[in-house]
């Protein structure tokens, strides 16, 4: 299977001195729906911006089924629609002209690009706003309107940048719908988000940016799995062998330290209990942190945010 | 990009370009015409009925072709200024930047929405003219040409002034302190042969001297300066400010962070 991305190595130093990125890896295959996720200001927008030639890269390389942004641009560019993070299009023009026109700059006549404007933006419920000025619309449609912009030249890549953010639930209900529809139809889509819910419920495959840091890329049932257990950490009187504990793993790291991991589902009654029967004394216990888990605190924050905003 | 592709891009930007100034045409074809007319009140029928002949021609007639001029200039400059510094205001320059056309059809986009503006305008002060005084023609051809090749240059000019412009103050003060000064002493109300000799060497070295005298040319068929100068210097103007436009927009200035 072709890769619709491939980026290695990188790293976006800004004007001033800020480094964004630095040195990242990413693949996604055709096909696949990926998600990039992270907190805010993790540098997610940065490396969309890259991909799609609106920020300047310090080092590494883009390449878009292949071909290489340094080398072959006009191809790349040709393979990618956007959808970015904060509005731009022109306010005064109204809905048709933009979409027509944003077909234009990718090679499609005028008379196909008409056809396409009237399909997306019935899709999209805006062909009644088709007349009205961009500066007319309400968010949601603002960001609707963009997605249909970005499909106009029917592209084999969607890269959306938090399209749902600051969107209301049922609209963002519609967009999940209308999303996964274009998946099925075999477009690429990448999203950045940063709502754990939202790539749960979407992507495949998910790639986690932390400080210009990718700290997890994996498939999301791994994710999922890996985030379902903790582990904990007991300081006990010193022991020699590791204790055999029912449904649980553990490690004895040394002879005063015993490492458990617990699932969600699992209650730590359970050791404390299979400890005594084994005459292990705890004298403190504590959570192992890494910075995958801590990162997960304020994503999984972030999540449940959209779920009480959907009651 | 096949060049199929690359000139219904041109297409497109040109089509924005027309449809941005024509949808605002009170404030873009409107006051030229006002302009143009109050001129002719107070040169042509108050002040230029006592300046006699200049030139050989009666004022009016000398002076029409050099604000014909004039009204392109400041219109082709200011549309791309404008109209690019907006998009980058917006955003919406980066439909532009995120699809597959070449940096050359943006800058040919631009330039000629510029230039439709221009000469646009440039017909309008024409036809107003023609309410108060008769219009000669010469040489058609050298009309054409020094218009066209004028309102690119101009064109270019507000392009590379929007690409560096922060801010809508930074589009308006080249205008206001460059543009217009050396439109007026560029020899559209006065053939500088008037002028002591001092002052005669410095106007040559105003482009916009060659560009009004070689357009009176057109219509009158004098002129103080050679034609061939004239076009030497429009296309020189043209190569330089071409190549440094490209050469920003390539390097992203004021557009790529
Ligand atoms: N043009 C810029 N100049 C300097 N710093 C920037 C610029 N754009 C973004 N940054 C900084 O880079 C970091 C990553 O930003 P961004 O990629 O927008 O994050 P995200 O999209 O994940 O929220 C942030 O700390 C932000 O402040
Ligand atoms: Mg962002």
């Amino acid at each position: 299977m072709n890769n619709a991305l491939e980026i290695s190595g990188l790293k976006k130093v800004y004007k001033g001195g800020f480094t964004a990125l630095k040195g990242i890896d990413l693949t996604v295959k055709q096909g696949d729906f990926f998600a990039l996720l992270g907190p805010n200001g993790a540098g997610k927008s940065t490396t969309i911006g890259i991909i799609t030639s609106l920020v300047n890269k310090t080092a590494g390389s883009v390449k878009v089924f292949g071909h290489d942004i340094d080398k072959e641009l006009e191809q790349a560019k040709s393979y990618l629609g956007l959808v970015p993070q904060e509005f731009n299009f022109n306010q005064f023009e109204t809905l048709l002209t933009i979409l027509v026109n944003q077909a234009g700059y990718y090679g499609v006549e005028r008379s196909l690009a008409f056809k396409r404007a009237e399909k997306y933006l019935k899709k999209l419920d805006l062909w009644d706003k088709r007349n009205d000025a961009g500066r007319m619309l309400s968010g949601g449609m603002k960001r609707r309107l963009m997605i249909a912009r970005a499909l106009m030249h029917e592209p084999q890549v969607l890269i959306l940048d938090e399209p749902t953010a600051g969107v209301d639930i049922e609209l963002r209900r519609s967009m999940w719908i209308f999303l996964r529809e274009l998946n099925k139809q075999g477009i690429t889509i990448i999203l950045t988000t940063h709502y754990l819910e939202e790539a749960e419920m979407l992507c495949r495959n998910i790639a986690i940016i932390d400080s210009g840091v990718i700290v997890e890329d994996t498939d999301m049932k791994s994710l999922l799995s890996k985030l379902d257990q903790e582990t904990i950490v007991f300081d006990i009187d010193s022991i020699t062998t590791a204790p055999q504990l029912d449904e649980f793993t553990c490690r004895l790291i040394d002879d005063h330290t015993l490492e458990v991991d617990v699932k969600k589902s699992q209650l730590i009654n359970d050791i404390f209990s299979q400890l005594n029967g084994q005459n292990i004394n705890v004298r403190s216990m504590r959570n192992k942190s890494n910075r995958l888990e801590e990162l997960f605190v304020s994503l999984v924050g972030s999540g449940q945010k959209v779920k009480q905003e959907s009651k | 990009m096949s060049s199929k592709s690359n000139f219904i891009a041109l297409k497109s930007i040109l089509y924005k370009e027309i449809n941005r100034f024509m949808r605002i045409w009170v404030q873009t074809l409107v006051p030229p015409a006002i302009t143009i007319s109050l001129y002719f009140v107070i040169f042509g029928e108050l002040i230029g009925s006592r300046i006699g002949q200049m030139g050989g021609f009666d004022y009016m007639s000398f002076i029409v072709p050099g604000l014909i001029m004039m009204s392109v200039i400041t219109n082709s400059y200011s549309n791309v200024a404008s109209s690019f510094f907006s998009a980058k205001w917006q955003r919406n320059v980066e439909e532009m930047l995120v699809a597959p056309v070449p940096n050359w059809v943006i800058v040919a986009g631009y330039v000629g929405g510029g230039m439709a503006r221009g000469m646009l305008v440039g017909t309008i002060v024409t036809l107003v003219s023609l309410l108060f005084v008769d219009i000669q023609i010469h040489n058609i051809w050298v009309i054409i040409a020094t218009v066209s090749l004028t309102s690119a240059t101009f064109a270019l000019g507000g392009l590379i002034n929007a690409i560096f412009a922060g801010s809508f103050d930074d589009i308006s003060i080249i205008p206001t302190f460059i543009l217009t000064p050396l439109t007026y002493l560029g020899g559209v109300f006065y053939s500088i042969s008037l002028l002591p000799d001092f002052w005669q060497g410095v106007s040559h070295l105003n482009p916009i001297v060659y560009m009004v005298n070689a357009f009176r040319y057109g219509f009158l068929g004098i002129s103080d300066v050679s034609l061939t100068l004239a076009f030497s210097v429009l296309a020189a103007f043209i190569i330089t400010l071409y190549t440094i436009a490209m050469t920003l927009i390539t390097k992203g200035i004021g557009l790529r962070s």
